[in-house]
């Protein structure tokens, strides 16, 4: 019968034929990703078992990255926990405070391959469908689980594609398409589905412009983000990996295959508003809102390629001295990237404070939170009301264009 | 679990995010009545000395969206929270909530009918839900079968604990 990725994926995870959406499958998991946050709540999860030995450490990768490094002697604390763990376990596959994050340190390390499960103690683990993997984010006691026995139960999710063709004008930016998208299907439009992106514009992204896609298909209740790997994966995968993966993808006509058709030829910047992220609006809507702190990085927009989209912007300016700008690298390859690509000099020649690769301010617990009244502008996925600091501040979320052109200003600007 | 759950309610509205529930400066606590001292913080500060043991949370659609964090159902039922009664709840949500023995219910068109301080009672049995002060009586959702002996044997851990040899197996 016709299937979708998420259905082959799973039903061979799960060591059956076929497996038909919104049937439940106890699947072996391929790849184990937990970080410092809500680690140490897994680790304590899967003592309360009884187990002594993980099920595989091979397949287990932990990951500094929300508050590295440790802010507070809390998560100091909590940074031991994991270190204790993965010492007594034999995690080889360890980040400590230095690589990154956790989305960005996985794909880079080679550990994401294309046809495999992929869960991860944080709602963005989404993120690694770009690679044609079934990528999922749960909870730390379901992640006791997998600790324990190597597998996990998932209802297998129908599929709802997004047919994505058209020419992105410049400075249109893969972040605008998924804000738009996440606007038109609002943020439980896609609930308990498998996202799938594909089409022209899809196929002329880059790597990292897919991951954008893919992270924020839980804004919109996801599942799990999925792009077919095409040979700019298969190079990436390969280059990076020496894993074993196969390749799925689905079949048009298949019965859980839902299809929208997004049209991206004269798509404006987009900017979602306080507080959710259906709240989108195109950016000449709410041009010149004043603001007081930029952050360019995250798991969303911190890669090469909004360090370059950001930079190019940048280059000769300053930042506005109404605003503060943060810039904060996805990972120490990036960081080290636009080093040598001369961007981080013009980071700071523009007044800009770059800091050590991390979460930032985006999940408002660590460096840059925003105080009462003050207004933010993200490249991060995530505006709720308080997620950077006071419930009383405000966050729009924006691609790196937007976000290096709206510095210079110190409001919210069309970077075109 | 019991089968009969009764309690007074508090009202929330929709897409209620991980964020309010607990925001992220407070997850590097991992013991639920730590973090109850905090939950609902993003929007009312005050809840968490409001709340009191066997309350029950009534919300609208998307309740727990956002973040995978589990301290989001641990604050609540460190706060002593009976229920979260719901039209939809998030996904991960939703699994961390029975994972850790939070009890969640759905039901359609409850927000705007049922009113905040009003005591309602919950019939697992029946699949019921009344609104005691108005009397008017709602459908609820039945948990799938395998949730519901998740939920009975205590939550996950407990069940894994009954049943690894099993599992493993599989």
């Amino acid at each position: 019968m016709p299937r979708t990725m998420a259905e082959k994926i799973l039903a061979k995870a799960a060591g059956i034929e076929e497996i038909d959406a919104g049937k439940i499958v106890m699947a072996n998991v391929d790849l184990a990703m937990t970080h410092d946050l809500t680690g140490p709540l897994s680790v304590a999860a899967f003592k309360k078992i009884g187990e002594n030995e993980v099920w595989d450490p091979e397949k287990i990768v932990v990951i500094f990255d929300h508050q590295v490094p440790a802010d507070s002697l809390e998560a100091a604390q909590n940074h031991l926990i994991m270190r204790k763990f993965v010492k007594e376990q034999g995690i080889k596959n360890f980040y400590d405070v230095g690589e990154g994050v956790c989305h960005q340190v996985l794909p880079e390390k080679g550990h994401v391959v294309p046809g495999e499960v992929v869960v991860g103690t944080d709602s963005h683990t989404c993120t690694h469908g770009a690679l044609g993997a079934f990528a999922t984010g749960i909870g730390s006691t379901d992640m006791a689980m997998v600790f324990a026995t190597g597998k996990l139960w998932f209802k297998v999710p129908e599929t709802l594609k997004f047919e994505i063709n058209g020419k992105l004008a410049t400075n249109v930016c893969s972040k605008d398409v998924i804000l738009n998208i996440i606007g038109q299907v609002s943020v439980d439009g896609a609930s308990y589905q498998a996202c799938e992106f594909g089409g022209e514009t899809v196929s002329d992204m880059s790597v990292s412009d897919r991951m954008v896609l893919c992270n924020m298909a839980i804004e919109m209740g996801g599942k799990t983000g999925l792009v077919e790997p095409d040979e700019k994966v298969i190079k990436y995968v390969e280059s990076r990996s020496n894993k074993n993966y196969q390749v799925f993808t689905s079949d048009e006509d298949a019965e859980s295959l839902t299809t929208l058709h997004v049209d991206v030829t004269d798509l404006e910047p987009q900017i979602a508003c306080p507080h959710n992220v259906d709240n989108v609006k195109p950016v000449s809507d709410v041009e010149g809102t004043p603001l007081d702190q930029i952050f360019l990085g995250s798991c969303t927009n911190g890669r090469l390629d909004d360090m370059r989209v950001a930079a190019e912007i940048l280059k000769g300016k300053e930042v506005s001295p109404r605003v503060r700008m943060l810039v904060i690298p996805a990972s120490r390859e990036v960081y080290r990237n636009a080093l040598e690509e001369g961007l981080m000099n013009i980071f700071v020649d523009a007044g800009a404070l770059v800091c050590n690769p991390c979460c930032g301010p985006c999940l408002g617990g660590h460096v840059g939170l925003l105080g009462p009244g003050e207004v933010s502008l993200s490249t991060s996925n995530r505006n709720f009301q308080g997620r950077q600091g006071s419930p009383e501040a405000e966050v729009y979320l924006s691609s790196a264009a937007v976000a290096a052109a709206s510095a210079i200003k110190g409001k919210i600007t069309d970077p075109r | 679990m019991d089968k009969i759950i009764k309690g007074k309610v508090w009202k929330f509205g929709d897409d209620v995010d991980t964020d309010i529930i607990i925001p992220g400066r407070y997850l590097v606590l991992t013991g639920e009545k730590e973090l109850a001292a905090y939950v609902m913080e993003g929007c009312d500060p005050e809840f968490s000395k409001k709340v009191e043991k066997g309350d029950i949370i009534v919300a609208g659609k998307n309740f727990g969206c956002g973040s995978s964090r589990e301290h989001a159902p641990l604050a609540i039922k460190g706060a002593g929270v009976a229920a979260v009664v719901a039209e939809s709840f998030a996904r991960i949500f939703y699994r961390n909530s029975i994972n850790i023995g939070l009890l969640l219910i759905e039901s359609k068109d409850i927000a705007g009918r049922i009113l905040e301080g009003d005591e309602i009672e919950i019939d697992m049995d029946n699949g019921t839900l009344k609104d005691l002060n108005s009397s008017e009586e709602f459908e609820i959702k039945p948990l799938p079968d395998f949730m519901l002996s998740i939920m009975e044997e205590g939550g996950l851990i407990s069940y894994l604990r009954n049943h690894l040899a099993e599992i493993k197996a599989q």
